[in-house]
């Protein structure tokens, strides 16, 4: 006797099959996509309940109680899949790390999918699975989601918002708008990595560049940071925009301005020669793993130890301190010993022409 | 990275500094233009004019290809894109140009213009090859450097017999801008232009070689010194244009030999003639109309140039009346001089060509120098 599913005659064909309408309808299609792939791979007792929401236990952390941080975040990145990664993994990162950057621990994931028409199931498989090995490496399960189908043309193939839930213990302020003068500057790693392996990929520019997106989990190192006690005063993840407009956000929240140093900036040698050779500023362009510290000057050292003995801090560095500036500016001693302004963007840094 | 990381070294940067500044005359002033954006955006991003003596001051000229569009030319592309509904290629940063209504190519492309980004003249005529049905036009902008390839895409189309895809040709001539900063009406109305000496573009010579250049040297007196783009090459550059000034010289000297030479790519410049001719006149946003000064497409391949094909006409737009970007560009006054320059007119919302892209002398004065105007 043939298998037959209950509740639905025919598997889903992830090999050749495409998202169609009945995908997003609210019917059987769309209770078979969700049981047959998402369920499949992200599943857990939450999101097998298969309610609209989830109900979790109350905030508390180590049996005290605690604060909860909610962040969330959506993913359009092309192309879908890059090296060293994917929407579906970055879709996990991108919102683990923002919540961790808060300084708290997160515990739970949703997500939200948007589909386009014609979409291969096969793609969006391969997306899943990797949400769910990155959600799993993280001990952090998915356990509410939705799903709709756009029609073809309305969409880029998939989009993917992921929300995130985490404790955050009475007593640790992390935050923008605590960073002073005599603070320290400090990175986890080089910068631009998951900008220039996006940009190594996009159809109409071949170079090869043999570097791969940084997309990681945050979670663990800020961890191990926190543990240490030192006086963290603000820890934020560089994502869109790069360095220098996480530190312009940052300055302008504190009320401070800041002194890079060029020459201690760690960038990698591919990145800043692909940089070079489209006429990008690596200080513009995105991480998805990588960390911005602010502490105070004294606990600096014992800050990069602790990132530089983690597998995802070895090429940490200080970079610069905070100073009094009315003005909010970022500035840099370029490795000429000549200064200047890591200003804002204005806009999508686009190639220049010659 | 090989060839690049030699001549950013900041100890080299710093003999050189106290070089200069062991040359450079107390009791005289050096001002020296940079004519290219390029140059412009390496001593604003290496901060190298705070490695420069008091008396040695850089002048950002004219040579950013995007900010010397004139509204009117963006209009045009803008027109076809919208109104034609052609596939409009062009390059990054001509996107964000201001034009006419408050738009740009990139509000356009928000309208509904089918307007994409390449990286190459390879790209666009990719894009024909894969739209026969759609007429493709590449917005071709820029100097010398960026002349030949668009000058192989229609040799390339002309072969393949591409009926779709035809060229918006915006190029212009480096020598005939640096001979209106010299003497043109406005020079007069504005005063000398207090220029000792020029750093010419590398890339622009690695067509056209250095000999354009002795005509200015001759004729006005002026040193050239052909240049690099790292920090190293300009700082170099300047050391050399002190030396000619102190010894009374005004001489076309070589710093990029490593790639430039007299004559220049010849092949290039063949390809360059059999494809294009002079234009009679040519506007420049910022520089007005000067003569002889931008390139055409010849009669012989007329059906690849979009203005033909279209039956487009131009038609000039003045900019706005309170920018400075006219005296900025010849080296008259500053971007601080302006009274719009960082309050109405700003990377996020450029009025001023100056301000457009970050070669641009406003730009690059904004982006990276305007601390000094605010800390004592």
């Amino acid at each position: 006797m043939s298998e037959v599913k209950r509740g639905y005659v025919r598997p889903l064909d992830l090999k050749h099959g495409r998202v169609d309408m009945t995908h997003g309808s609210g019917g059987r299609a769309m209770v078979q996509l969700i049981s047959e792939l998402f369920t499949r791979h992200l599943g857990n007792a939450y999101l097998g309940q298969g309610n609209d929401g989830a109900v979790l236990p109350a905030a508390v952390l180590n049996g005290k109680p605690a604060r909860l941080v909610m962040s969330t975040d959506c993913h359009v990145v092309s192309p879908l899949f890059f090296p060293g990664g994917d929407i579906g993994c970055l879709s996990v990162h991108g919102t683990l790390n923002d919540v961790a950057v808060m300084g708290a621990t997160p515990l739970y994931l949703a997500a939200g999918f948007i589909l386009e028409e014609g979409f291969a199931l096969a793609e969006l498989a391969c997306i899943v699975e990797s949400m769910a090995r990155a959600a799993h490496a993280a001990g952090v399960p998915v356990v509410t989601g939705d799903t709709k189908v756009v029609e073809r043309g309305k969409g880029d193939g998939i989009f993917i918002t992921t929300t995130g839930v985490g404790v955050l213990p009475d007593g640790l302020e992390l935050g923008g708008a605590r960073v002073r003068p005599g603070d320290v500057v400090l990175v986890s790693g080089s910068m631009g990595d998951h900008g220039v392996a996006i940009m190594s990929q996009r159809e109409n520019l071949s170079f090869e560049a043999s570097i791969e997106s940084d997309t990681a989990a945050l979670h663990g190192l800020i961890a191990q940071l926190l543990a240490t006690g030192a006086d963290i005063r603000c820890l934020r993840d560089p994502t869109r925009g790069g360095l220098a407009s996480t530190l312009n956000e940052i300055a302008g929240q504190s009320g401070v301005g800041m002194m890079l140093h060029e020459k201690a900036i760690p960038i990698k040698p591919v990145v800043a020669a692909a940089c070079e050779f489209l006429g990008l500023d690596p200080l513009y362009v995105a991480n998805e793993g990588k960390l911005i510290v602010i502490c105070a000057a004294a606990d600096a050292p014992r800050l990069l130890a602790t990132l530089r003995a983690h597998p995802l801090g070895v090429d940490a560095a200080v970079i610069g301190e905070v100073m009094a500036d009315e003005h909010h500016f970022v500035q840099l001693t370029t490795a000429f010993g000549g200064r200047r302004i890591v200003d804002w963007l204005a806009g999508d840094q686009l190639p220049r022409i010659c | 990275m090989k060839y690049i990381d030699e001549f950013r070294d900041g100890e080299v940067a710093k003999t050189l500094a106290l070089k200069i500044a062991r040359l450079a005359q107390p009791e005289r002033s050096y001002s020296f233009m940079e004519f290219c954006g390029g140059h412009t955006h390496a001593i604003s991003r290496y901060g190298l004019s705070d490695l420069l003596p008091p008396n040695v001051r850089m002048v950002h000229g004219p040579g950013c290809p995007v900010c010397v569009l004139p509204i009117g030319r963006i209009d045009m592309a803008i027109d076809l894109a919208l109104k034609q509904g052609v596939i409009l290629c062009t390059y990054g940063d001509t996107l964000r140009v201001p034009a006419s209504e408050g738009l740009s190519l990139m509000k356009a492309k928000a309208r509904g213009g089918d307007i994409r980004m390449v990286y190459s003249t390879l790209d666009a005529l990719q894009i024909a090859r894969d739209n026969p049905e759609r007429e493709v036009v590449f917005f071709a902008i820029g100097f010398e450097t960026t002349t030949p390839p668009t000058a192989l895409a229609i040799l390339q189309a002309h072969q393949e017999q591409l009926s779709n895809f035809s060229v918006l040709c915006c190029h212009v001539l480096t020598p005939a801008a640096i001979s209106q900063i010299l003497e043109s009406p406005e020079v007069r109305q504005w005063g000398t232009v207090p220029i000792d000496g020029f750093i010419g573009p590398a890339h622009v010579s690695t067509v056209i070689g250095s000999r354009p250049y002795e005509f200015f040297a001759e004729e006005y007196r002026k040193p050239v010194v052909i240049a690099g783009f790292e920090p190293l090459d300009v700082m170099q550059a300047i050391l050399m244009l002190v030396k000619q000034v102190n010894e009374g010289r005004a001489e076309v000297e070589n710093e990029f030999a490593r790639a430039v030479s007299r004559d220049g790519n010849q092949k290039a410049q063949d390809r360059v003639a059999e494809v294009f001719e002079l234009r009679r006149e040519f506007e420049w946003r910022g520089l007005a109309v000067v003569p002889y000064s931008a390139l055409m497409i010849r009669e012989k391949y007329g059906s690849f140039d979009a203005e033909r094909r279209f039956k487009m006409d131009y038609q000039s737009v003045p900019d706005n009346k309170a920018c400075e970007c006219g005296a900025i560009l010849r080296g008259v006054k500053r971007p601080q001089d302006c009274k719009i320059f960082g309050t109405v007119c700003t990377p996020e919302n450029p009025v001023g060509s100056c301000m457009v892209s970050s070669e641009g002398a406003c730009a690059a004065h904004y982006s990276y120098g305007r601390y000094k105007d605010m800390t004592p």
